[in-house]
């Protein structure tokens, strides 16, 4: 079972989560601070952290940009902010999903079971070839999970990785906002696309030459996004 | 609040403004004319009596005791030459007697009044349109024993034309009209003005209130003076300022109240939060048969009543949320089809049997918030399935301007004192129903939501049973960039 770290300023809601999961049999860690979450990252080695926003002293915003500067941790945002802003701009910072508070159990392990799967549930149907796939610099490889550029690994966090591994599985096709969001994040139809949005933003200014023309995930106006075609 | 005038005060005060000045200039006029016009005719007249006196006292002199007709027809002659450029025509009579001369047209009256008398009459007649003058004179002569002035019985008569006057006084009548006309055009000038000063403050009085009425509640007039006008002006500008406080007052207390309800439900977040984490745990050990009975109950209760205070405290955060103003449309295109079945298939709603979906052909795309439309949707159809009979209808369509979807059920509809009261929030049109329903706040949600599309939501009953719920989605402008 994934570890997993949680860090949460108010005791009540930290002692209900760490319930909720060790019940479904996670190893959890729990602290209160940001700063402590980044000590306990090193002792503990979490497969996951949940992350609140709202934390005394360091902002959760500022743990997950620092996490990101080391690893590609799994982040789910753990939010009870009414206005959601501060969401988008977590999954700008590098998180790769997010969960409003008050969540069940149930609903928080769906969220991190999703985010833990290495690639996406929908991927097989495409039939997308296992194997090295070179397109331009990057070259994807689907049997070690690894992208590389010019040769040099990509440091890109679960979603990021997922999302290009299902979109360069079918070539200039087009998928929808609420279609990624369904296969890749396993939302519902009806969930925030924006979390898609964040996503492409934060792949594209890893992969790509330049993020404002990008070449590999490039916009359809009106539709959503597709994989290349690369510009001859 | 609307100034209705109904002919304009501009026109009526220049109106007044012009019959008082006309009257005054008539008036004037008229009092000047006849002044003028009885001094020139007296002057005319003394003048012709005295020259006709001296004329009568140089000549009779001459006259013999007692004249012969023959002396009293030179004597008129002599007269008449004498008349220098008055012209006029004169004629004698002694005793009474018949009139010897050229005058003629001397009337009864006349000669009655002057046949005993020493004293000189005149009269003024118009014959014919010609004026005359008439004069009637008894010569006297001095007595040479005492010097006194006696009759002599003698009366000359003259005939004088007042043509002359008559021009005159003509030509007064036309510098009268001639003063007066331009003074009336003249008169508009101050009345227009007048009429400003007036109208101004009056019809700043109703741009300042048609924009209160707009909502600028801090509109303001300058006072100017201390007329009736500026006293309103000033009474005015009090009641705006009392109508901005209030209005300031009750926008507090109103914020007052929304932040209130914001700020309870974001403080039972937290709570719900630790408990809402740990209701699995409590259902799974309650369902597991290791509890006591009563125990179990109450825990299944707890964490089922757990589940239904987080709904409620989303709803209100969510209809906070609008109240603040920050709710924010995430514009999305989508299928009109995939939109609606996504809702049933994600609530488990089964067709054809709780839900008869009528679509229009060719599935048009719409750019909406799909996750706004779903709260929508699932709430009307929800609705519908507790409220009514399954199956539910939702039929939609697709004009160029809009797409309608309606949510019908076959229940027995909804009462008509309760149908206009159906959006409001917590309302329960039966109080002692169970709130099991919901958090009361459903439909309050849907209208946002669809309000935040510039769409309309509406209910209404089915002429044979059941209620349809009606959203009118109008086309969104066209797409941005999604990336």
């Amino acid at each position: 079972m994934p570890r997993v770290l949680l860090i949460e300023d108010d005791p009540a809601v930290r002692r209900g989560v760490v319930l909720g999961l060790s019940r479904n049999g996670h190893e959890t860690e729990a602290v209160g601070t940001g700063e402590d979450g980044l000590e306990a990252l090193a002792a503990f080695k979490p497969d996951l952290v949940l992350l609140d926003l709202m934390l005394p002293g360091m902002s959760g915003l500022e743990v997950c940009g620092r996490i990101r500067e080391t690893s590609r941790l799994p982040i789910v945002i753990l939010s009870a902010r009414g206005d959601d802003m501060d969401v988008v701009i977590g999954l700008e910072a590098g998180a790769d999903d997010y969960v409003v508070k008050p969540a069940s159990a149930a609903v928080i392990e769906a969220r991190m079971r999703a985010v833990l799967r290495r690639v996406a549930p929908a991927q097989a149907d495409i039939g997308a070839a296992a194997g090295c796939t070179t397109v331009g610099d990057l070259e994807i490889d689907r049997d070690a999970l690894i992208a590389r550029k010019r040769g040099a690994e990509l440091p890109l966090a679960p979603s990021e990785l997922k999302l290009l591994l299902f979109l360069s599985a079918a070539p200039e096709r087009t998928f929808s906002r609420r279609q990624l969001l369904e296969d890749i994040w396993e939302h519902s139809y009806y969930g925030d696309a924006r979390l898609v949005d964040a996503c492409v933003m934060r792949l594209r200014a890893k992969i790509e030459e330049d993020p404002r023309h990008p070449v590999y995930v490039q916009t359809v106006r009106g539709f959503g996004y597709r994989f290349g075609p690369l510009p001859a | 609040m609307r100034l209705v005038f109904p002919r304009g005060l501009r026109p009526r005060l220049v109106v007044a403004f012009l019959l008082v000045a006309a009257l005054s200039a008539l008036i004037t006029a008229a009092l000047t004319f006849r002044q003028a016009r009885s001094a020139i005719l007296d002057r005319t007249q003394n003048s012709a009596v005295r020259d006709l006196r001296l004329q009568i006292e140089s000549l009779a002199p001459n006259l013999p005791p007692d004249p012969t007709p023959t002396d009293l027809r030179t004597f008129a002659r002599q007269l008449d030459r004498a008349s220098g450029s008055r012209g006029w025509h004169t004629a004698v009579s002694r005793d009474g007697g018949p009139l010897i001369g050229t005058a003629d047209e001397i009337g009864g009256t006349l000669r009655a009044a002057t046949k005993d008398g020493d004293t000189t009459y005149y009269e003024r007649v118009e014959r014919t349109g010609d004026p005359r003058l008439l004069i009637g004179m008894p010569v006297t002569y001095t007595s040479r024993g005492d010097g006194a002035e006696k009759p002599s019985g003698l009366v000359v008569y003259a005939v004088l034309s007042l043509h002359g006057e008559r021009a005159d006084i003509s030509a007064l009548i036309t510098a009268a009209w001639a003063g007066a006309v331009p003074t009336l055009a003249f008169a508009v000038v101050p009345a227009l003005f007048a009429a400003r000063r007036v109208l101004r403050p009056v019809r700043q009085l109703r741009t300042a209130a048609q924009k209160i009425t707009s909502g600028a509640l801090d509109t303001r007039l300058d006072v100017v003076g201390k007329d009736e006008l500026a006293a309103l002006t000033s009474t005015f500008n009090t009641m705006a300022a009392t109508v901005e406080r209030d209005d300031a007052e009750l926008r507090r207390m109103e914020a007052n109240a929304r932040r209130f309800a914001a700020d309870v439900s974001h403080e039972l977040r937290t709570p719900l939060a630790a408990m809402a984490a740990v209701t699995d745990a409590l259902d799974e050990d309650a369902r597991s048969g290791t509890l006591p009975p009563d125990t179990a109950d109450a825990v299944l209760l707890i964490s089922d009543e757990t589940r239904k205070l987080a709904v409620m405290v989303e709803d209100l955060m969510e209809i906070s949320r609008f109240d603040a103003g920050s709710a924010v449309l995430q514009l999305d295109d989508v299928s009109l089809r995939t939109v609606i079945h996504k809702t049933l298939q994600l609530r488990g709603w089964r067709e054809p049997d709780e839900v008869i979906t009528e679509l229009p052909e060719g599935d048009p795309r719409i750019r909406v918030d799909a996750r706004r439309i779903d709260v929508v949707l699932a709430n009307l159809i929800g609705n519908a399935l507790r409220h009514g009979t399954a199956p539910v209808t939702v039929r939609a369509t697709s004009t160029p301007e809009a797409v309608v979807i309606e949510v019908a059920d076959h229940g027995p509809g909804i009462p008509d004192d309760v149908l206009p009261h159906v959006f409001d929030r917590f309302y329960k049109a039966d109080a002692a129903r169970s709130r099991s329903e919901g958090s009361g706040l459903g439909l309050a949600i849907a209208t946002e939501n669809v309000r935040l599309h510039d769409g309309t939501l509406t209910a209404a009953n089915l002429p044979d049973h059941g209620a349809v719920f009606t959203v009118t989605l109008p086309h969104q402008p066209a797409p941005e960039d999604p990336s």
